[in-house]
């Protein structure tokens, strides 16, 4: 049976993590998420599970620790705020260009810079176009409640290894410290190292057995057609990973007239929105992707056909709708409404914001 | 003059032809080629094959690990002496 | 008469005393003619071999020179980013404490950009090993100043000679580390000489059996020449290494507990 917890998103996080058996987490401090490292050494999983909990000297040092956890065919995670993850995003290439599946959690806030420590969503670019350098891609799923940040822990490492990609959790800090009820999965056992050996030992650094071929992880090819090649390799994997892994959610789709597209918080405001719209008699849905990265452009484009027009709600300046506009080819308006800097929009705002810049029309 | 006796084979294709074993070899056994191998380098090559004690210095500074260093076990060289 | 011994009678296989450990792959080592890094890559090697860990063992490329050492050490390895391998092999070796891992780096990775992940390995006392090549500059980006670069001394990014007044000092990081109580043992070592090379390898020797002891970390820096940075003879950038790096940096223990 599934135990039942009131707890905040970034115990969630953690308390998951614990529970689906992950072997190390590597972390920094910063607001809003330091809840995850807390929670973690205070369980003390590494007497229990035997899970390693450490706190680095900085973000850097962090995700290379998972560089070379993972780099072991280990479950290792680590999570950060938006200027900690600025910080990985070397790691985060070199963990990409060397594919080692890993989980990185971004419970953002608002910025540029240090910002603020207030919710923000403004590292979708960061999230789902790089951030760091070369032709990469992250899977990025983005979580909407204190379930699915438990939920997406699991899931996260199920597609990282399944595609030996590093996956990101892009999470912002209204869900990280908002209370749910949320239903824990079950404890899996960590896998043995045998096991690991068994699963991984074609690609993962774990000692070079005498009957077995040396393992190599590296990002580095100095011939360029090798170089070329690889890159080759990551593109026809990055379009296995669209073709199959594309998720999202659609609320009240059916009869709308106008249609929002929104992640994570800004998503939960528009459920409300849609709320609003059936007392006014505007019939609105909801387009929710849960993974931010493969988007999902196709039903987006669908929608379009039906409806008079789009709004993408973000905690932002406005960097989904680029790709929600890339999706519905002008066959329809799309605009955006955003509030940042640390501000959630409220539902009213954002209804205003539709019949001015939709209706209105 | 019981002396041990050795000799060292050079790969002296992949030798870069450093000069780092002709300087460490205690008995000058070693000097760099006047030709050069497949890369354009002088190779090392044993000049006095007599000297060579088999003390393995020049393998030991060697940084491309193409030296191999043979000597005879004392009690056999003295046999056949 | 011992003149009639013939070189033939010498070179069979079990007359061998010294050969290639087989912990070293076949590829010709992309190092400079006479570049230190070789010597070094062997004795960690054979330290492996002797030890009989090469299935236990695994090793932290850098970025610098030796960038493509997985290319010649037969294990397994993880090529880092420029200055992380001490983040690398911590992350690594905590999820593995029985296995060996260790890191191999040069001055520019390990105390410049990376001088941070160094101290705090270092100070955490990970269990790993660090093996640090110390040439005062920059080899693979074609000689520029190291932070290890001795003062007056020339190199790409400082013409005229390293000025310390606007350049710093040269960080001795071995003896920083060493008021570290996380690390067990630190050295200094050189592998210019027969004596030097056995000399270092023994320290390296000891470096992985603490590690096997789980005695925390154990660092053994490596004075090096860079005879291509430098833009000497290998010869001559020996000499120069004794003449000018050695009083600076002087070999031996400097922490051994
Ligand atoms: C982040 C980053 N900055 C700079 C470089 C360029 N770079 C490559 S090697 C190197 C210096 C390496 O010097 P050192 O560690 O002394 O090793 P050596 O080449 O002398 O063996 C630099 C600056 C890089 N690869 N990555
Ligand atoms: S083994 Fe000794 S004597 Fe023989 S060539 Fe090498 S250094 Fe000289
Ligand atoms: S030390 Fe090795 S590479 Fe250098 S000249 Fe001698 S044999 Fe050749
Ligand atoms: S540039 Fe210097 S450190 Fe690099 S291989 Fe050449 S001699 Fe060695």
């Amino acid at each position: 049976m599934k135990e039942l917890r009131l707890m905040k998103g970034n115990e969630a996080i953690a308390e998951a993590a614990i529970r689906c058996g992950v072997d190390a987490y590597y972390g920094y401090p910063i607001t809003p998420q330091s809840e995850v490292m807390e929670y973690l050494t205070a369980e003390e999983p590494y007497k229990t599970t035997g899970m390693v909990v450490l706190q680095a000297e900085s973000e850097i040092a962090s995700i290379h620790m998972v560089h070379g956890a993972a780099g072991g065919g280990k479950k290792s995670m680590t999570s950060s705020s938006s200027p900690g993850i600025s910080l990985m995003t070397e790691g985060i290439s070199y963990l990409a260009g060397s594919e080692i599946p890993c989980l990185i959690v971004n419970v953002q806030r608002g910025g540029p810079g240090l910002g603020t420590i207030q919710p923000g969503q403004a590292d979708y670019f960061q999230a789902t176009k790089g951030g760091g350098h070369g032709d990469y891609r992250l899977i990025v799923l983005a979580p909407a409640s204190v379930q699915e940040m438990a939920d997406f822990v699991d899931l996260s490492f199920e597609l990282a290894f399944k595609y030996r990609n590093p996956a990101l959790i892009l999470s912002d800090g209204a869900i990280g410290q908002m209370m749910e009820k949320v239903y824990l999965p079950e404890q899996k056992e960590r896998l043995t190292d045998e096991e690991v050996a068994q699963k991984y030992g074609d690609w993962a650094t774990i000692g070079k057995s005498p009957n077995k071929e040396r393992n190599i992880l590296t990002s580095l090819e100095l011939q360029s057609e090798r170089q070329e090649k690889h890159n080759f390799h990551l593109q026809a994997k990055y379009k296995k990973i669209e073709e199959n892994e594309i998720r999202y959610e659609k609320i009240n789709c059916e009869n709308a007239d106008y249609m929002l597209v929104a992640y994570g918080m800004s998503a939960r405001i528009c459920q409300k929105v849609i709320q609003l719209g059936k007392e006014k008699g505007i019939n609105i849905g909801l387009i929710r992707p849960i993974t931010l990265w493969p988007f999902p452009s196709q039903v987006i484009k669908e929608s379009a056909n039906n409806v008079k027009g789009i709004l993408t709600v973000e905690m932002s300046a406005g960097q989904m709708v680029e790709d929600v506009r890339l999706a519905v080819e002008g066959k329809v308006p799309v605009e955006h409404y955003g509030r940042f800097g640390g501000m959630i929009p409220s539902p009213d705002e954002v209804l205003n914001a539709l019949e001015q810049k939709l209706i209105g029309k | 003059m019981a002396k041990v006796r050795g000799a060292v084979v050079i790969d002296t294709e992949k030798c870069k032809g450093c000069d780092l074993c002709v300087v460490a070899c205690p008995t000058s056994v070693l000097l760099l080629a006047k030709e050069v191998n497949g890369k354009g380098y002088n190779y090392s090559y044993m000049e006095n094959p007599d000297s060579c004690t088999g003390c393995m210095n020049c393998a030991m500074v060697c940084p491309d690990s193409v030296i191999t260093v043979y000597r005879l076990k004392p009690q056999k060289s003295a046999v056949e002496a | 008469m011992e003149d009639t011994i013939k070189i033939e009678d010498i070179i069979k296989p079990e007359n061998i005393v010294f050969e290639k450990t087989s912990c070293l792959t076949d590829n010709v080592l992309s190092y400079c003619p006479g570049c230190g890094h070789g010597v070094a890559h062997r004795i960690t090697m054979e330290v492996v071999e002797e030890m009989g860990i090469q299935d236990q063992t695994i090793g932290i490329a850098p970025v610098g020179c030796s960038v493509l050492a997985y290319d010649f050490m037969n294990i397994d390895m993880q090529q880092a980013a420029h200055g992380r391998a001490p983040a690398v092999a911590t992350g690594l070796k905590r999820v593995y404490p029985n296995k060996f891992v260790f890191t191999y780096q040069g001055d520019g990775d390990l105390a410049a950009i990376g001088t941070a992940e160094t101290i705090h390995a270092c100070n955490r006392g990970e269990n790993i090993v660090i093996i640090f090549i110390n040439n005062g500059i920059y080899g693979m980006t074609g000689g520029q100043m190291a932070p290890t670069t001795l003062p007056g001394m020339k190199s790409s990014t400082t013409p005229y000679g390293r000025n310390a007044a606007m350049m710093g000092h040269p960080i001795k990081i071995t003896e920083l580390v060493a008021h570290l109580p996380g690390t067990c043992y630190v050295t200094r070592q050189a592998v210019h000489t027969p004596g030097a090379v056995r000399k270092a390898k023994k320290a390296i020797r000891k470096a992985f059996e603490n590690q096997k002891l789980n005695k925390g970390l154990s660092f053994v820096e490596i004075v090096s020449n860079c005879n291509s940075g430098w833009k000497m003879t290998p010869v001559d950038s020996n000499n120069w290494m004794v003449e000018n790096m050695f009083p600076y940096y002087p070999m031996g223990d400097i922490k051994d507990e």
